[in-house]
């Protein structure tokens, strides 16, 4: 048995397929995968994400703390909500974990780490922490639910907002508030609107049946897969990892080379890597049936490289992935499926969001 | 609780078989199977006339999550595919025992030891349960 959410003999009587995520027994779907992508591309569905770590981090010296810590400058960050994404990374420049940090007061920043790496994180973070004087602690006690889709935030108002109808409402994109218990942040991972709540882990369950009665589906880690590949959005584990750095993950976007004086955990290895040249990440779209897989090798004319995130796509009906080949590669490679080279293009994520493609396509080939 | 009809053979791997009329041998993946695999949105067929083996894997079900092996439950040839599955591989998860059929065989064999009667695999999901 692994790790359980407050969710959990809620999920399980829901009918949910429960796998190991992480160390974590978490909901893949709840009957249909499809349904639950769509639930959430057209109108509103929810996932329990309280398997991810919450680390407080308190201290006068915490903003110079996280400038030093982190890819991406915290600097950026000067009204209380504002939340940012970055990497934290090795001093080779390898991805430790990715995650969101959101700005609270002169003295405290709250941060939502990956599930699998909060262990690993969390004993970093204090290391890196000493000569700061900064306190990381986790909050084991809260919960996690993201309520992503066109009609999210609407119907989470209706659900739990009580007399904070408004002002829920006002919370900018990629910021938070506190309404009474509720900790709402306008972020998610599905590249749809909504919100993620971070509520006391006694009250989920009644926050989950409300949002339920609005007609919020709840959805499962299967969803939120390919959502977040749709997306365009990288998965910790396969799309970067600590033998990758950020700038051939798709991630340069998040890393903050200035201010040029600003010195962070692998800034050296990353400035040499630019110079460097060598692998990016990608979007892939399979020309012809079939379904792109993680490892599956990419043939172009200028090298070799591999699918990192590989799915069918329900919004496109297609197979699209994320892969990561060299710099020089022409518009059109192979992908090795089962021995077979089969046709694929290259894309600009996102494939998909706000409610519809965001990719044109040719018409399939083949049968 | 799976259906499992009475009129079929299956194997441990979750494929069905049937002899048809015409005394051709007809092999799909059970309802058991597809539930477990989910929403399938991709099937690779053997080609018309390729001999497979019995225990062979022979043919690919691809759910949004995962690629599975089909195995052949038999030895013997190839002489038609469902083409519907290309455009529709959903017809797996809603109907896997008639539209959602995989191939036909030629096969000379008799129906092998290994396989299962509808009670002897119910048994088999019930112990696989515990």
């Amino acid at each position: 048995m692994g790790l359980r959410t407050p969710l959990h003999e809620s999920h399980v009587r829901d009918g949910a397929q429960i796998v190991d995520f992480g160390g974590w027994d978490m909901p893949l779907h709840y009957g249909s995968q499809i349904e639950e992508h769509h639930a959430a591309r057209r109108d509103a569905a929810m996932f329990d994400v309280s398997h991810m770590g919450i680390i407080e981090l308190t201290g006068d010296s915490v903003r110079a703390f996280l400038r030093y810590l982190l890819a991406n400058d915290v600097g950026k960050l000067r009204s209380p909500g504002k939340a940012i994404y970055s990497c934290m990374l090795l001093p080779t420049g390898g991805v430790l974990d990715d995650l969101i940090v959101y700005f609270m007061t002169d003295s405290w920043f709250r941060m939502v780490v990956n599930a699998g790496t909060r262990d690993k994180d969390l004993a970093w973070i204090q290391k890196q922490a000493t000569r700061f004087a900064v306190a990381a602690v986790e909050r084991k006690d809260l919960a996690i639910i993201a309520i992503q889709g066109p009609n999210a935030r609407a119907k989470t108002v209706s659900a739990l907002a009580g007399n904070h109808r408004d002002g829920m409402l006002a919370v900018e994109r990629f910021s938070a508030a506190a309404f009474d218990q509720w900790f709402v942040a306008r972020t998610g991972y599905s590249g749809e609107d909504g919100f993620e709540i971070i509520a006391p882990a006694g009250s989920a369950i009644a926050a989950w049946n409300a949002l339920r009665a609005q007609g919020v589906m709840p959805a499962g880690l299967g969803a939120r897969d390919t959502l977040r590949l749709e997306a365009g959005l990288n998965l910790y584990g396969n799309d970067m990892d600590e033998r990758h750095h950020p700038l051939e993950s798709g991630l340069a976007w998040t890393v903050a080379f200035e201010p040029a004086d600003r010195e962070f955990i692998g800034r050296e290895a990353l400035e040499r890597a630019r110079a460097a040249g060598g692998n990016q990440l990608v979007g892939l779209v399979l020309e012809d049936r079939g379904v792109l897989r993680s490892h599956q090798r990419v043939i172009t004319a200028c090298g070799t490289g591999e699918v990192t995130s590989g799915t069918f796509s329900p919004t496109l009906h297609r197979s699209i992935a994320l892969a990561r080949i060299p710099k020089t590669a022409e518009r059109l490679v192979r992908v090795e499926i089962r021995g077979t080279p089969h046709a694929a293009s290259i894309v600009t994520p996102p494939f998909a969001g706000n409610g519809k493609a965001l990719i044109q396509l040719s018409p399939p080939e083949g049968p | 609780m799976s259906n499992i009809p009475t009129n079929r053979q299956y194997t441990r791997n979750h494929e069905w078989l049937r002899r048809l009329a015409d005394g051709a041998v007809e092999v799909g993946i059970t309802d058991h199977a597809q539930h477990a695999l989910g929403d399938l949105v991709f099937v690779e067929l053997p080609a018309v006339g390729r001999s497979v083996n019995a225990g062979e894997a022979c043919a690919v079900v691809e759910s949004v999550k995962a690629a599975s092996d089909v195995y052949s439950p038999v030895a013997g040839t190839v002489t038609a595919v469902n083409a519907d599955l290309a455009s529709r591989p959903e017809l797996l998860n809603e109907d896997p025992y008639e539209a959602g059929w995989l191939m036909r065989l030629e096969s000379g064999a008799a129906a092998a030891g290994a396989l299962l009667d509808a009670a002897a695999y119910a048994q088999l999901l019930a112990d696989q349960a515990d």
